[in-house]
């Protein structure tokens, strides 16, 4: 298993869809094939349009806000000492987080193929908000499963569903969570596939899922390379981007143009949710090695128990309550180009309250679990250090669970 | 494989003028000494018994199956139990194939060769895996046929000619065709008349092979689709199951009883 340089990772499977030979894949169901299939045929040719490109770019920018900026966080970096801590804000992206990206993009692709109907799922129900908002936009109608635990905690996020017009499919089955709302999607899927175009909401699923939404949020890095030439003439030498990681879409995006560049130069950190220190049900397969599995269309590490059923996860940020993960990252997991670790509940709820006593933006649970690991090194890092942390989403959206666990926030 | 039990049974069903009836219930649902009972005693009825061993995160299954598999899980269904009900089966009625089906991840984790030689000291004679198609199946299925194991392909309405050529051709002794867009269970939205000329164009690539049709197949509709070689009813005992549990009456009586109509219909 090893790395291409100049390729880009999404790129660099077999043609079964594999990276490094056993992650990622495409386990579905015969029903699936053809769409499937057409929707990778279409993808290849759309992304050597050039007309295509250019709507896209068109709508990053004026739809989306793009380039989101890049601050350093100078009172925290002073409070912590050592390492310079700089903040991508992802979260000022329409909407408030980078789910917009993979959301516009399938909005385009669904126009494209001359479908009316897309579907998607959402655990934090940043992508089915974004999804619903980009369906709204291009004149589709939408439809979003989310498990009936997450439309609890996540009000505000399918409010504002709702106000787009989508229709929320709540899901009873299993944890009543990301899992099941990704199960109920597909079957949906299987049922409509004819009229019907469906997102998946992160570098998950069957391979060209991935594709698409790893080639939607590299956006990210690619604003940040040409951000940092400006901040600091050219690429620092001692680079750490930390992002958590859920399914995996935003690490990717955030890293996509740099995993080229040695590890020395750039390290990559990926954050999974540790859960409550309490609880054993953790969401982060990566770094409390799950064994691989296949989930929802693609081989992964996943936590699941000795026959192979999936466990349930829990985590505070329901972002990032997945058993499984991305492909992708398993890949950069086994060839070492990437470190995972996890945070727990307590560690981002403490990350959060940090970043709001000293700086003024405002991330969401998914993103205070990297922020509370920039917190753990920075201490340990000399000030030529560049920590970068991807802000993705906002916490607008938690404000009741903020509330209820630390009061006036 | 042309001696196989489940060739013999669509032998069988021909000489009587009528398709083979396939039935489907949850291994462990909704106990493992009750599944038994159910198929040993549906399968007077029966020509082929399909047993699913239940999966937490089913990606084609509708309703009724996801509830009957979530039941067996609940109840403490294992894998090995799976195979523990089919031997015990075996040893009573040695002529009737059974058919596991399951998604591959269950197989992934008992690893593909232990399962098949488990599947053989079980007897169980073909293998349906949902998620694992055609092509990604080839190695998988090869595998399984010299093990003397059907290795079952799905075939589904959105299956283009060349591909439905190419999985027709590496098949063995049975294909199942998926009649309509949908997870098991979803009422028939295509007519049957649409169904059987889909079918017969399988059926025209291959004399030999017995197709057999599959999902929104109830005692209302499976008459009109007798020209089929074999006929699965699934979700319609599953939801048989669920609602004899409910009512507190014998599940194995109501169980049986549906399958006897369904058997009837079709004579």
């Amino acid at each position: 298993m090893k790395l291409k340089k100049n390729i880009p990772l999404i790129d660099q499977h077999d043609k079964f869809g594999f990276w490094g030979g056993k992650f990622g894949g495409s386990f579905i169901p015969e029903t699936l094939k053809k769409p499937v299939e057409d929707l990778t045929t279409k993808f290849e040719k759309l992304r050597k349009n050039k007309k295509f490109i250019k709507e896209r770019d068109h709508y990053f920018k004026n739809y989306i806000g793009s380039p989101t900026s890049f601050i350093k966080l100078k009172n925290l970096s002073n409070h912590l000492g050592g390492a310079q801590i700089w903040a991508k804000v992802v979260s000022e992206a329409n909407g408030g987080a980078h789910k917009i990206y993979n959301a516009t993009v399938h909005a385009l692709i669904c126009k494209a193929m001359g479908k009316k109907y897309i579907i998607g799922d959402t655990g934090a129900g940043y992508a089915g908000k974004m999804l619903s908002m980009a369906a709204k936009k291009f004149g589709l109608k939408c439809k979003i499963f989310m498990g009936a635990k997450d439309i609890k905690r996540q009000k505000p996020n399918c409010d504002a569903m709702k106000r787009n017009g989508a229709e929320i499919v709540p899901v009873y089955s299993g944890s009543q969570t990301l899992v099941d709302a990704v199960s109920e999607c597909m079957r949906y899927w299987v049922s409509n596939c004819d009229n019907t175009h469906m997102c998946v909401g992160s570098t998950v699923g069957p391979n060209i899922f991935v594709k698409i939404c790893g080639w939607s949020t590299a956006q990210i890095s690619r604003e940040l390379k040409s951000q940092l030439k400006k901040e600091f003439k050219k690429i620092p030498e001692k680079i750490k981007l930390i992002n958590c990681v859920g399914g995996g879409s935003s690490a990717y995006g955030f890293w996509s143009e740099f995993i080229d560049y040695s590890k020395k130069q750039i390290e990559l950190i990926g954050v999974e949710a540790g859960g409550s220190k309490k609880s054993k049900l953790h969401a982060a397969p990566l770094s409390r090695n799950a064994k691989i599995g296949i989930l929802h269309g693609a081989a992964s590490y996943v936590c699941q128990n000795d026959e192979g059923q999936i466990e349930e996860t829990q985590s505070i940020s329901a972002g990032l309550d997945y058993p499984g993960v991305s492909p992708i990252h398993c890949f950069l997991k086994d060839i070492k180009r990437a470190r995972y670790t996890y945070a727990t509940d307590e560690d981002a709820l403490n990350a959060y309250k940090m970043i709001k006593k000293f700086e003024k933006i405002n991330p969401s649970l998914e993103p205070s679990h990297a922020f509370a690991e920039a917190i753990r090194i920075a201490p340990k890092l000399n000030k030529d250090t560049v920590v970068i942390v991807n802000s993705c989403g906002d916490a607008e959206k938690d404000r009741d669970i903020l509330k209820a666990r630390l009061g006036n926030y | 494989m042309n001696n196989s039990l489940i060739t013999q049974s669509f032998q069988k069903a021909q000489k009587e003028n009528r398709p083979a009836l396939l039935t489907y219930i949850v291994a462990g649902d909704n106990t493992k000494k009750k599944s038994l009972e159910i198929l040993k005693s549906i399968s007077d009825y029966a020509d082929i018994c399909e047993v699913g061993f239940p999966h937490n995160t089913p990606i084609a299954d509708g309703g009724q199956i996801q509830t009957s598999a979530y039941r067996a899980l609940k109840n403490g269904i294992k894998i090995n139990d799976v195979f523990s009900i089919v031997k015990k089966f075996k040893k009573i009625k040695k002529n009737t194939p059974i058919i596991l089906m399951g998604y591959y991840n269950m197989i992934y984790q008992y690893t593909e060769n232990k399962f098949i030689s488990k599947c053989k000291k079980s007897k169980v004679d073909g293998l349906i895996v949902v998620d694992l198609p055609y092509p990604e199946n080839k190695i998988f299925a090869a595998k399984c046929k010299m093990n003397k194991i059907n290795f079952i392909q799905l075939i589904s309405p959105t299956t283009s000619k060349s591909r439905l050529k190419r999985i027709v051709g590496d098949s063995h002794d049975m294909i199942y065709y998926i009649s309509m867009l949908s997870t098991t269970g979803g009422k028939l939205k295509v007519s049957p008349k649409k169904i059987i000329k889909e079918y017969q164009k399988i059926k025209n690539l291959s004399k030999s092979k017995n197709i057999v049709i599959g999902f929104g197949i109830t005692e209302k509709t499976i008459k009109s689709l007798r020209k089929a070689d074999g006929l699965v009813v699934g979700s319609a005992i599953c939801k048989e199951i669920t609602k004899s549990i409910k009512k507190r009456q014998n599940v194995v009586t109501n169980v049986t009883n549906v399958v006897k109509i369904l058997k009837n219909k079709i004579k």
